[in-house]
């Protein structure tokens, strides 16, 4: 309950008289006679008694004035408890903001109440159904926030009614309410999972983010549910809200480590550690070999990794950082680094941004310095930053430095070595030591910088420096005995010596260590040690042992006597363990009768080589956390972290994703609605759209007036309202064109339409052919070319869509390119919008639409930049005037059968030897023309089904192979597409491949 | 996700609390104070710390803490992103983001919180969708809500949250229609002594006040979009728009919006506008130390330079300063060590300069290093980096709006070196 635990007491002595005021308030116990946790102040007790009074008046005005107060004690932390069934009460008032409070209240209190939270229950139960959905909602969320076990079966009930709701708000609260009830009973999981999998099949927008949170909070091992929600949700995207985005993204990142192969494997050439790839290429060859197949991304992947790029723009610093780290875990190596402009901007956002964002960064530096330093400048530190943000700063530029920029990273070190924080001043010394071990070329200037840092003031940063020097000197002694004899130089100034050795006695081990290299100096210092020895401290002494020891051992003619005077000393010192180590030393190195084997080994024991100290990253190795996640930012794992899976070694069944029904036919009618979200495509013929939605624009107006009506009624009202402020549509046409970002449900037929039927025979897309629109000659430097990239067309329902590339070869720019008017040959042609000017070298790529009418007759039309006119045409193949269409064999058998006859052609053709498996067969189809595939019960039949863009007619066709002949037919009541169709696939079937 | 949240003063109080998912006692957050006197100072708190059962992820923001309390894994930017739009819709609502405002409006807080998310997950963030939801207060608004008995609540969904455009609210009028919009240039920069560019860069943002009725769908266009390098957009904007043709196509959000942040180019030279003469001495005896400051404009394309003033951050033994300044005042803060001098309009004839002498504590070695200065400064009608608004189209809707696009260019985090850069 509220009253503050043990523990709290504890810490209350910290946190101040204010939390002592709190405590006495609260551990009163709650129990006594009413407003008792009040007790100490009796105003306040008056106070909860006239609140008690006016919550049961009959005045509204009063009502709300007594809840606002009651919220302002719940939002202090005050325990309003024992007002609940005064409160509760008002449960079901007429007054919304009163009704909404009371909400408040109940879903903070409910859980100490349990019996007096079941009274509110029927009220939910009747808001449940009530024709307003803000109501609803809110019914729901509050019935949902009620942690009372007994209503658990209300729950269940109450959010499978929710999930099928009209109401996408009212969904969307649903898939919230599943996450609670969870946490509430998680045995209900079987049930919940039910609806998960029913709401991800939902199509709104807005219920996509929050149906993916419940589905990580309930089932993420449940994977095999996402497989045919895979593409909705990469198409939906970016049109879910932030928040969503976020969550969705980091779930198919994960989906994707579990269902595509890695796209790294081939660009171990990318590699940039070149240490690495040394080592890698054996074992590379060895994969090549038994791998032959190159490596081809999985068009599922690469619609991820497509759809999420443009969200990098996002205003959302969690969107983009969430896109980052899906490019890292997914994208192939070489394609990483279109995320580093993005997390360099997020370093001008909030302090607490940066933290996070700096943090990865550093993660992604140690594997890709290539990724950030072109950016490096934006890493120096300022001396406004805050100490964790300037730490993470020096690990960054410490990562990117490299022989090339090395210099000017020291330069700017030096200038943070003078910094008044002197914690950041040590964390420096550290990051020059950890540059001097990277990059071998600098070891030494590093070095004598480190050196000169001995003379400084201050005592952190000298001390700091000897350790770094210590841990630079054991990687390569031999050549340093400059540097120690410079130290050692440092004990002439007994004063010096004192603060510096005290901080430091490190140095006296490094002497000790390496007294062969500096045979002179060394003794000097055991003696000047040897004269202060009683007044020094008690780790300085331990350390001056041990350097007397080593001496005696290496070179014992000069420093025997000293050891001994030493060790005398030592024997009689007031530190025991002082008095052991010398009793230690002097049985080890002074050999006599007692001592016997072990003297033999003293050299071996006290000299022995020690391995030099790793200097290296906090951030190594950090990328075994998902990036971005909130156990990469701790460096452990958090409590329901989902761990990254490593890439499948052959990737499962990609048929999985394939959504079985696909209305390709309503793709054209679909495209023109463009603010349409899915939900309302079975409510909304489209054609008049501008028109449907007036008239519901006017009915939902005369609804509101009128408030009560029958449920059924205002259901429809509802949909009739969304339909009007959703299916607004631009009345321009220059406009028309323009609503690209909001084409998502367009694309999205179009991939499903596209991806599916060809998807099934053959995983590859196919290849664009260009054809010549103007030579560079004919064109004065102007060269254009076109294709067909088989989409529906944007711009209306008879149109072919068809992409113009324009390069300009000449030497000067171009300008204001464009189509003149109309077709000289009646085709009704959408245009690009003018080009203003296009650079000498550079491309740009427009689509126009063209309504062929359904023939081959080329469409002619003027090109023109601002001094120019061409005459080009647009020739297009008869495959081209189709669209794909997916029907099921039985009704693709239906249809043939009404089209025989006049309307069937067909041919015997000998088929090539390569061409007899199935799947160049239709491979070869699909390339000549845009079909769909119908998917066939024998091996040897194939079926293609599409219609004409213009009319939409339909065209089917049919190869039945017999050994090396096949029998090509095609049935439609265009004869002449007929006919020319039949003998381009001729042609096409009887090459070789 | 989000489980709850405690806002906190800097004397340590925690003047709110708001749950969405079962209680969590307060005494959670003394982990926080702990963390809190280990750091010192406000911004050295780490925004996310672990305790044996929560992570407390936090912002600092107008002087208030904003703790949230986590249980689960979740990304950290996104709680953070979360707290500070909670922070700027208190701006917002109530003109300010203050423990006064927040205490005053406690039952609108309140509100706002609760729509904002429930159980822990974000359900409507934008301005537009929670000012249909839940009204701003205002003075009139409360006088007549206490007359009439009408509250401030909405009572059906707004239509928003249900479009494609949840960002824009319906049934906008006005009587006067305008669309507003500044461009706001800022200066980062590092000058060594010699007042050569170490680092440079522009970074602008594009805000909106717009006033429009019904659903207008606005283009904008530039001059010059070459410029921007790197750019982020408030979500009405249609990116693809962007890409293939460089212009901002959006239906925008009814009010105050930031409309796109970008990046200047870095090819680009950034023009500094004002150049700094400096002598800052300290000297080994006699504890003293020497100021002199001039200011001057460099390349300012004709336009006057105004509000400047000049920030240093002495070092500790600096005890007082004894200056005199040709123009404008100073201020020398002897605990915070901070000597400000605020400058107002440079004038080229006359250059400003400030002159004199510090002391500090006797017997205190000089400190090593010299201090850097800090330099704020604005332009009006100027956008440094030469961008410009080409012009500005509304669609759809029939009326003439008023149109309006203001230039304004300040520092940064503009700091001068007194030590040469190549030491």
């Amino acid at each position: 309950v509220f009253g503050m635990s043990a523990n709290s007491l504890a810490y209350s002595e910290q946190s101040g008289a204010e939390a002592a005021v709190e405590l006495g308030q609260e551990t009163t116990p709650t129990s006594s006679a009413g407003g008792a946790a009040f007790g100490l102040f009796s105003t306040d007790f008056k106070k909860n008694e006239d609140l008690k009074e006016m919550l049961e008046s009959t005045k509204e005005s009063l009502k709300l004035e007594a809840m606002k107060r009651v919220v302002g004690l719940i939002a202090r932390g005050k325990n309003a408890s024992e007002l609940f069934p005064a409160v509760v009460k008002n449960v079901a008032s007429k007054n919304i903001e009163l009704k909404k409070l009371v909400y408040v209240y109940l879903v903070r209190y409910a859980e100490e109440q349990q019996d007096l939270a079941l009274l509110s229950i029927s009220t939910f139960q009747r808001a449940l159904k009530d024709p307003n959905q803000l109501i609803r909602a809110s019914a729901l969320r509050v019935l949902s926030s009620i942690r009372v076990p007994i209503i658990v079966p209300i729950m269940m009930l109450a959010i499978k009614e929710a999930a099928t709701d009209l109401s996408p708000y009212v969904r969307k609260t649903a898939a919230h309410a599943i996450q609670k009830l969870y946490s509430l009973d998680p045995d209900q999981k079987e049930h919940l999972v039910e609806v998960i999998e029913k709401l991800l099949k939902d199509k709104s927008t807005l219920v996509a983010g929050s149906v993916v949170m419940a589905f990580e909070e309930v089932c993420p091992e449940r994977i095999d549910l996402i497989h045919k929600n895979y593409r909705k949700l990469c198409n939906l995207l970016m049109d879910v809200e932030e928040w969503g985005q976020v969550v969705i993204i980091n779930m198919l990142t994960r989906y994707a480590r579990t269902q595509f192969v890695s796209p790294w494997r081939q660009d171990g050439v990318f590699e940039e550690n070149s240490e690495k790839a040394f080592y890698d290429s054996d074992e590379e060859k060895k994969e090549g070999a038994a791998q032959t197949k190159p490596y081809v991304m999985d068009p599922d992947h690469r619609l991820l990794l497509r759809n999420t790029k443009p969200l990098l723009q996002s205003r959302n610093t969690a969107v983009v950082m969430s896109v980052a780290q899906l490019y890292w875990h997914l994208a192939p190596k070489h394609e990483v680094s279109v995320v580093t402009k993005s997390l360099v901007r997020l370093l001008r956002s909030h302090r607490e941004v940066q933290y996070v964002v700096l943090q990865n960064i550093a993660t992604m530096s140690i594997q890709r310095k290539g990724m950030f330093e072109p950016f490096m400048k934006s890493f120096y530190v300022r001396s406004t930053d805050a100490t964790h943000i300037k730490t993470l700063k020096l690990e960054i530029l410490t990562n990117l430095a490299n022989e090339a920029n090395i210099s000017t990273i020291l330069r700017e070190f030096q200038t943070y070595v003078k910094s008044q924080d002197k914690a950041f001043a040590a964390a420096t010394i550290q990051a020059i030591g950890r540059c001097a071990t990277n990059i071998s070329e600098i070891t030494d200037a590093c070095l004598n910088g480190l050196v000169l840092l001995l003379s400084n003031r201050d005592e952190t940063v000298v001390a700091e420096s000897v350790v770094v020097i210590k841990k630079l000197l054991q990687t390569q002694p031999s050549q340093h005995s400059d540097i120690i004899k410079h130290m050692a130089k440092l004990f002439d100034n007994i004063t010096v010596r004192r603060r510096f050795i005290e901080r430091s006695p490190s140095i006296l081990w490094l002497i000790g260590e390496y007294c062969e290299h500096v045979p002179r100096i060394a003794p000097d210092v055991l003696r000047k040690m040897a004269k202060t020895f009683t007044s020094e401290e008690d780790i300085v002494k331990l350390q001056t042992v041990n350097l007397a020891a080593k001496l005696y051992l290496t070179n014992s003619k000069q420093t025997k006597l000293l050891t001994q005077y030493i060790l005398n000393l030592g024997k009689y010192d007031q530190n025991y363990d002082i008095r052991d180590r010398t009793r230690f030393i002097r049985q080890l190195i002074v050999p006599n009768e007692k001592s016997g084997a072990l003297s033999k080994y003293a050299r071996r024991i006290l000299l022995a080589p020690k391995p030099a100290p790793v200097l290296q990253s906090a951030f190594k190795d950090r990328d075994r956390f998902q990036l971005g996640t909130l156990s990469h930012t701790l460096n452990s794992k958090a409590t329901g972290y989902l761990e990254l899976s490593d890439w499948p070694d052959v990737a499962p069944d990609q048929s999985v994703r394939n959504v079985e029904v696909v209305e390709a036919v309503r793709i054209n009618t679909r495209s023109d609605c463009y603010y349409k979200s899915e939900s309302e495509e079975k409510s909304e013929s489209s054609e008049d759209s501008v028109k449907s939605s007036s008239q519901s624009e006017k009915s939902s107006d005369s609804g509101t007036d009128k408030k009560k009506k029958k449920t059924l009624k205002n259901k429809k009202l509802q949909q009739g309202k969304k339909a009007g402020k959703d299916g607004y549509r631009p009345q321009s046409p220059a406009l028309a064109r323009c609503f690209t970002r909001l084409h998502i449900h367009v694309v999205h037929c179009f991939c499903l339409s596209r991806l599916f039927p060809v998807q099934v025979s053959s995983p590859v897309f196919v290849p664009v052919r260009p054809h010549e629109l103007l030579h560079r000659m004919t064109g004065k430097g102007l060269a254009a070319q076109y294709h067909f990239p088989r989409q529906p067309c944007i711009y209306g329902d008879h149109m072919v869509s068809v992409q113009l590339t324009f390069n300009n070869h000449g030497d000067h720019a171009l300008e204001d390119i464009h189509i003149s008017e109309k077709t000289s040959t009646g085709q009704s042609i959408h245009c690009f919008r003018p080009i203003e000017r296009l650079e000498p070298e550079a491309s740009v790529t427009v689509s126009v639409g063209v309504d062929f009418n359904d023939s081959t007759q080329a469409a002619s039309f003027q090109l023109c930049s601002k001094t120019e006119r061409f005459s080009v045409s647009i020739q297009p193949a008869v495959g081209e005037l189709l669209l794909p269409v997916t029907m099921t064999e039985q009704d693709f058998s239906r249809e043939q059968g009404k089209l025989v006859g006049m309307n069937e052609s067909s041919a015997t053709i000998t088929m090539a030897p390569e061409t007899v498996s199935s799947q160049p067969v239709s491979k070869k189809v699909v390339s000549v023309a845009n079909v769909g595939v119908v998917p066939s019960g024998q091996d040897n039949v194939h079926r293609f089904a599409a219609k004409l863009v213009s009319s939409g007619t339909l065209v089917l066709v049919c190869v039945v192979q017999k050994d090396s002949s096949a029998q090509l037919t095609v049935n439609t009541e265009r004869t002449v597409v007929g006919s020319m169709l039949l003998r381009e696939l001729q042609t096409a079937l009887s090459s070789a491949p | 996700m989000i489980h709850s949240l405690f806002l906190i003063n800097n004397a340590g109080d925690i003047f709110l609390e708001k749950h969405w998912k079962s209680v969590i006692s307060r005494s959670v957050c003394d982990y926080f104070f702990e963390a809190q006197d280990k750091a010192g100072e406000p911004d050295n708190v780490s925004p996310v710390i672990r305790t044996p059962h929560h992570y407390l992820i936090n912002i600092y923001r107008e002087k208030i803490f904003f703790v949230s309390v986590i249980q689960t894994e979740v990304p950290p930017l996104f709680v953070i992103e979360f707290l500070h739009r909670v922070a700027e819709m208190f701006q917002d609502y109530f003109g300010e983001c203050s423990e006064v405002a927040i205490k005053d409006n406690v039952v609108i807080v309140y509100e706002l919180l609760e729509e904002m998310l429930d159980n822990g997950f974000p359900l409507a963030t934008e301005s537009n969708i929670l000012k249909e939801l839940i009204k701003p207060p205002t003075i009139l608004r409360s006088m007549v809500n206490t007359i009439t008995g009408s509250s401030n609540v909405g009572e059906t969904l707004p239509t928003g949250q249900l479009s494609t455009i949840p960002w824009r609210r319906a049934g906008v009028k006005y009587t006067n229609n305008e669309a507003y919009f500044d461009v706001v240039e800022e200066i980062d920069a590092i000058l060594d002594k010699s007042g050569t560019t170490v680092f440079a860069e522009i970074q602008g943002v594009i805000d909106a006040c717009v006033k429009l009725s019904g659903m207008p769908d606005l283009t904008l266009s530039f001059m010059n979009p070459r410029l921007l390098d790197d750019v982020s957009f408030h979500p009405c904007v249609r990116f693809k728009r962007w890409e293939s043709e460089r212009v901002l196509s959006f239906i925008p959000p009814d009010g105050n919006f930031r409309l796109m942040s970008y990046h200047v180019n870095a090819q680009n030279l950034v023009a500094i506008p004002v150049y700094v003469r400096q002598n800052i001495n300290f000297f080994e005896t006699g504890s003293s130390g020497r100021v002199d400051i001039t200011v001057g404009p460099k390349q300012t394309m004709g336009k006057t330079v105004e509000n400047v003033i000049v920030t240093i951050h002495m070092p500790k033994v600096v005890l007082s300063a004894n200056l005199t300044a040709t123009q404008g005042t100073y201020t020398y803060d002897p605990v915070t060590k901070i000597l400000v001098w605020d400058i107002g309009k440079l004038n080229q004839q006359k250059l400003p300069n400030l002159k004199g002498s510090l002391s500090l504590q006797s017997g205190a070695p000089k400190p090593e290093e010299n201090p850097s200065l800090n330099i704020d400064l604005k332009i009006q009608q100027l956008a440094i980096s030469g961008l410009k608004v080409n012009r500005l189209d509304m669609y759809v809707e029939k009326y003439k709006p008023f149109k309006g696009v203001k230039y304004v260019t300040k520092a940064g985090k503009f700091q001068v070196l007194t030590v040469p850069s190549h030491v």
